[in-house]
């Protein structure tokens, strides 16, 4: 009869352990997605600077869309809340650079620059990167969340306080759609 | 995808011990025939197993090689490389190795490896200069899930054991068709290779037997199915199904035929890059082909895609 109950406690502890591992595991996983993200915003805050450069010499007219932009990448450099304080920026920051393209496409000039044509790519990848990494991050974020909130996990998440993570929300429709920034 | 990822690892196990003991039964029925005994086991053993070693570890690298794929350097091929890495941070696969193959005529791509840590994926420039970026993204994208799901070990493994073989058999029955009168001449002049000759014979009688069996075992093994699952996951990775729909339809629509590929190797490709038996997959799900249907494929993924054109974000 002892056996029996030295038996059930051991499995309880066993299964305790690797619901806690499998915690620890995920919330890795969602830090590791969310430096993802940070890497790929990084990079995109360093193009902004040798676009506009190359736009201005081009676009005389165009002072604000370039000043946007500007504005829009010290926002969202300067945005240190959680991961919806930064979307909020970034989705800001992808904006103006869609009207800055758009605005772009009135000079021919510009659009057979070849400095232009390699920053485009850049930023073009660079977008794709970032919406990657956010479905990634927000994949990873959805399966600790579910884990924190079903039971049996819960008890574990509740006794070594886990918390739910944020999603790195798209608010604009336009977001999900791939970049395209065709000359 | 777990399932996916076991199963493939199940069957290329199953295909390996096939292959060995199937050369070990003909190396004893030969050897047997010969009169050369027992020993006969042993080399085919050892035959077999350094062919499956090599089929395994080296697999990828003879399939890049008859494909006539070489390296793909970053710097020529910029756009390449950044639509294969933003696939990577979606999917959190390793890079893959990448490769082109110089073909400006038709449209097509693969991947190889035994495991996402040793792939590689291979596209014809042909590929590079006639689908845009979102193409591109869809093609690599179904790339890559084959990479995930291990597709890739198994197909590479039928490509190397079960094609070798079917090549092997396909050129006896040449070799036996076009020399069989001249033969008879030959070996009344030389009468020590007589003993050499009949083992040949033996092999090329088996062989030829088995080469029709040969060509079904890898139209079953590769099923169809692989080739819609990879097209669902690449919708799912890239959130975008219009992308690859479109890709596919330009793919599909080239009249253009691979130089380099082959039965071997035929299975690999994104789109049969052999032209008739493309024909014969646009018109009916037909029992040898190892694709299904593009126009079916085509019309699934815009089934996913749905009114708007693209996948609900989750």
């Amino acid at each position: 009869m002892l056996w029996i109950l030295v038996a059930i406690v051991a499995l309880v502890l066993l299964w305790a352990i690797s619901a806690y591992n499998g915690l620890v595991r995920l919330r890795q996983r969602v830090k590791n997605a969310w430096s993802q993200i940070d890497v790929q915003l990084k990079r995109r805050y360093d193009l902004i600077p040798n676009l506009v450069e190359t736009c201005k010499g081009y676009m005389k007219h165009e002072r604000e869309v370039l000043e946007n932009v500007t504005k829009a990448r010290a926002e969202a450099i300067s945005a240190k809340g959680g991961a919806a304080e930064q979307a909020k920026a970034e989705n800001a920051l992808s904006q103006t650079l869609r009207s800055l393209f758009a605005v772009a496409e009135n000079y021919p000039q510009l659009r057979a620059n070849e400095n232009m044509l390699k920053l485009q790519e850049e930023l073009t990848t660079t977008e794709n990167r970032i919406a990657f990494a956010r479905q990634h991050y927000n994949e990873q974020v959805m399966k600790l969340n579910t884990k924190t909130e079903v039971f049996p996990t819960n008890l574990i998440a509740a006794a070594f306080s886990f918390e739910k993570k944020d999603f790195f929300e798209v608010e604009l429709a336009a977001e999900k759609e791939p970049v395209k920034v065709s000359f | 995808m777990y399932e996916e990822i076991s199963r493939n690892k199940r069957n290329s196990f199953i295909l390996v011990a096939v292959f060995i003991a199937g050369v070990i039964l003909l190396g004893y029925i030969l050897g047997e025939a010969a009169g050369f005994g027992p020993i006969a086991v042993v080399f085919a053993f050892i035959f077999a197993a350094v062919f499956a070693l090599t089929g395994y570890f080296k697999g990828d690298k003879i399939v890049l090689a008859v494909s006539r794929a070489k390296p793909a350097a970053r710097e020529q091929y910029p756009q390449l490389y950044n639509v294969t890495e933003e696939l990577t941070i979606a999917s959190g696969l390793p890079m893959p190795a990448l490769y082109v193959i110089p073909d400006d005529n038709a449209p097509n791509a693969f991947a190889t490896g035994r495991d996402p840590a040793h792939s590689s994926i291979a596209v014809t420039t042909a590929l590079l200069n006639r689908l845009n970026r979102a193409e591109l993204q869809g093609v690599l994208a179904h790339e890559l899930s084959h990479v995930g799901d291990y597709d890739i070990l198994f197909a590479t493994l039928i490509g190397i054991l079960v094609g070798t073989v079917a090549m092997l058999s396909d050129f006896f029955l040449r070799y036996m068709f076009w020399t069989g009168g001249g033969r008879r001449r030959s070996r009344s002049s030389s009468n020590s290779s007589s003993g050499g000759g009949g083992i040949i014979m033996v092999v090329a009688i088996i062989l030829a037997i088995l080469a029709p069996l040969f060509a079904l075992i890898i139209q079953l093994a590769v099923s169809r199915q692989r080739e819609y699952l990879a097209d669902a996951n690449a919708a799912l990775m890239t959130r975008y199904p219009e992308g690859l729909a479109s890709a596919l339809e330009k793919i599909s629509r080239s009249p253009g035929e691979m130089k380099a590929a082959n039965r071997a190797t035929e299975h690999l490709y994104i789109v049969s890059p052999i032209k008739n038996l493309r024909d014969r997959e646009q018109k009916k799900k037909s029992l040898f082909s190892t694709h299904p249907p593009v126009a079916d494929r085509i019309r699934r993924l815009r089934e996913m895609a749905g009114e708007n054109g693209q996948l609900a974000a989750t």
